[in-house]
């Protein structure tokens, strides 16, 4: 099995393992906004779209590239936007009295 | 500066960037810190972004600028639509990012063929394979949440043999591929075949059953991210999929064991066929219905009422009206808190985001097992279009198709009024011993303009 693959593999068990306790701890009154912000975060896969457009190996590359970068993005804005305005309704009962 | 200069320091950003997602989700625990959370995540991934635009490798600018000011576009809008679409925006997202995981797959499968090794031809093929399932099935599942496609399960004789050999054909067509790298056709009917899956996967699945299926393509996505992450060897995109196939994964087991049931059962288990055998002819039982003085009346005399939403609420868009009943009831003194149930709605934390849109503190948004124990005090557990949570057959009757699921314990309150357009049965297609009860009373109409009603009432009693 190749190395890149091992250090990969050691990269993604921690970070499921550290998910998994993060999450636990979200009170499950936040789901839906938890739910847009991880969206909102895996688009950070756009920065390997913007890779494989830019290095303009073939035209389908480039262009399943271009693709990925219009969906992946569009998910990365969506989702912040969303996630902040769901959070500025979450108000508690003495910060709506103030 | 020198290339590797610069690519050390993209590398540095991306670790800033993971530190950055992991404080984000950290933050989210409870509401008073999340914006903080939001924020650094925002920070984190535009850092990642700009410092990929200077990666040596990126030599054409011009379409990178474009696009991204395009899917800006498109993110805008679907950032700002109504709080009642909140779920199928989330399937659709759930569709973008499986979607453009895919479609980077594919590329670097282009690329490299037919030079690469087994490993990379499994790794790639699993990677589309997955994303592929969870655009098509992201798809459908915000299809049918906008009710473009029925909500109601479409199964057919022998579908999970049909369902599950089409997975099994998409699989097989990869492992050929690592023996037979020159039948670059076979990548092309896999990647077919794995969109086909998707759409089976999905469309025999009922709107009650949302709540979970959208948390298991919320993992998958995420998941597909982290294998794309193992082919390009990005170790930001290992961490950001973890990230979000974990929260995905956790929410499906906390909506499963909302349901009391297992993850197959949802997906394979077709509640359709349930729904068909339970769908006892209810037999023709009595029931005391009320009208909006009498329950205005009642909701007046009370100390404390609990409020239960469901589906219905949001369907009606009640909840604006809900939180001027929830404000004239407070206004008498009366203690009114809201009782939710995890799976209530369509996706999880559905009715939270409803009634916070509609201004109420989120302090007096309890989940169940906080809820449940203040039943016995309560004088009326008033239910807005919730149905199968709040039946107690769940708890008594060993035949019932949701016996074992866990619900609100409304049968315990001293009055249970029960907002309803008619005695049509709950999604399980179950009769509900809870409207026969001598406590209940039964508000039949529509949900939005019984509150509205009760409501003017209230006023109406107290000048």
């Amino acid at each position: 099995m190749p190395a890149d693959f091992i250090s990969s593999l050691f990269v993604f068990i921690l970070a499921a393992f550290l998910g998994f306790e993060l999450i636990k701890r979200v009170s499950p009154l936040l789901h839906t906004p938890l739910m847009s912000l991880t969206n909102a975060l895996d688009a950070i896969v756009v920065v390997a779209a913007i890779i494989i457009a830019g290095r303009h190996e073939t035209k389908l590359s480039t262009l399943l590239g271009l693709i990925a970068v219009v969906a992946s993005f569009s998910n990365m804005v969506g989702g912040f936007l969303i996630t902040d305005r769901m959070l500025h309704m979450f108000r508690s009962a003495k910060a709506k009295k103030s | 500066m020198t290339a590797v200069a610069t690519q050390q320091l993209i590398d540095f950003s991306y670790i800033a960037a993971v530190i950055g997602f992991i404080l984000a989700l950290k933050w989210l625990s409870s509401p008073a810190s999340a914006m903080r959370g939001v924020l650094v995540g925002e920070i984190a991934s535009g850092v990642a972004v700009i410092a990929t635009l200077f990666d040596p490798q990126v030599t054409h600018y011009k379409w990178i600028i474009i696009t991204l000011i395009i899917g800006a576009a498109i993110g805008v809008p679907l950032g700002m639509v109504k709080m009642t679409a909140v779920p199928q925006r989330t399937a659709l997202s759930h569709a973008f990012g499986a979607l453009s995981a895919a479609l980077i797959g594919i590329a670097e499968y282009y690329v490299g063929t037919p030079h690469l090794s087994k490993f990379e031809m499994v790794e790639i093929g699993l990677e589309v394979i997955i994303g592929s399932l969870t655009f098509t099935g992201s798809l459908i599942a915000a299809g049918k949440l906008q009710e473009i496609l029925p909500q109601r399960p479409i199964t057919y004789k022998g579908q999970n043999v049909v369902s599950l050999s089409t997975l099994g054909a998409a699989i097989a067509l990869m492992l050929i591929l690592t023996v037979h790298p020159e039948y670059t056709h076979l990548f092309e009917a896999m990647v077919v075949v794995a969109l086909l899956f998707g759409v089976m996967l999905v469309t025999p699945i009922g709107g009650a059953d949302m709540p979970t299926v959208i948390s298991l393509l919320n993992s998958y996505a995420g998941f597909s991210a982290a294998l794309l992450g193992f082919v390009l060897n990005s170790k930001v995109l290992v961490v950001a999929g973890a990230l979000d196939g974990a929260s995905g994964f956790i929410l499906s087991v906390i909506m499963c064991k909302a349901m009391n049931r297992s993850f197959t059962n949802v997906l394979f288990g077709a509640f359709g066929q349930v729904q068909i055998s339970a769908g006892k002819v209810a037999e023709q039982r009595a029931v005391r219905s009320a009208s909006p003085e009498e329950a205005a009346g009642i909701l007046a005399a009370a100390n404390k009422v609990v409020i239960v939403p469901g589906y219905g609420m949001a369907v009606a868009q009640a909840q604006h009206k809900v939180r001027e009943l929830f404000d004239g009831l407070t206004k008498r003194g009366i203690d009114v808190k809201f009782g939710i149930h995890p799976v209530a709605g369509r996706m999880p934390g559905h009715m939270n985001v409803l009634l916070a849109e509609a201004d109420i503190p989120y302090d007096k948004l309890l989940d169940m097992d906080e809820i449940n124990g203040e039943f016995a005090q309560t004088d009326v557990a008033l239910i807005i279009g919730a149905n199968d949570v709040t039946n107690p057959a769940a708890r008594t009757d060993n035949t019932s198709p949701i016996f074992g699921m866990p619900i609100l314990d409304v049968d315990k309150a001293r009055t249970v009024m029960v907002i309803k357009r008619s005695m049509g049965a709950g999604f399980a297609g179950i009769d509900n011993p809870l409207y026969y009860m001598d406590k209940t009373l039964m508000l039949f109409g529509d949900a939005k303009n019984f509150v509205g009603a009760i409501v003017r009432e209230l006023a109406g009693g107290h000048e």
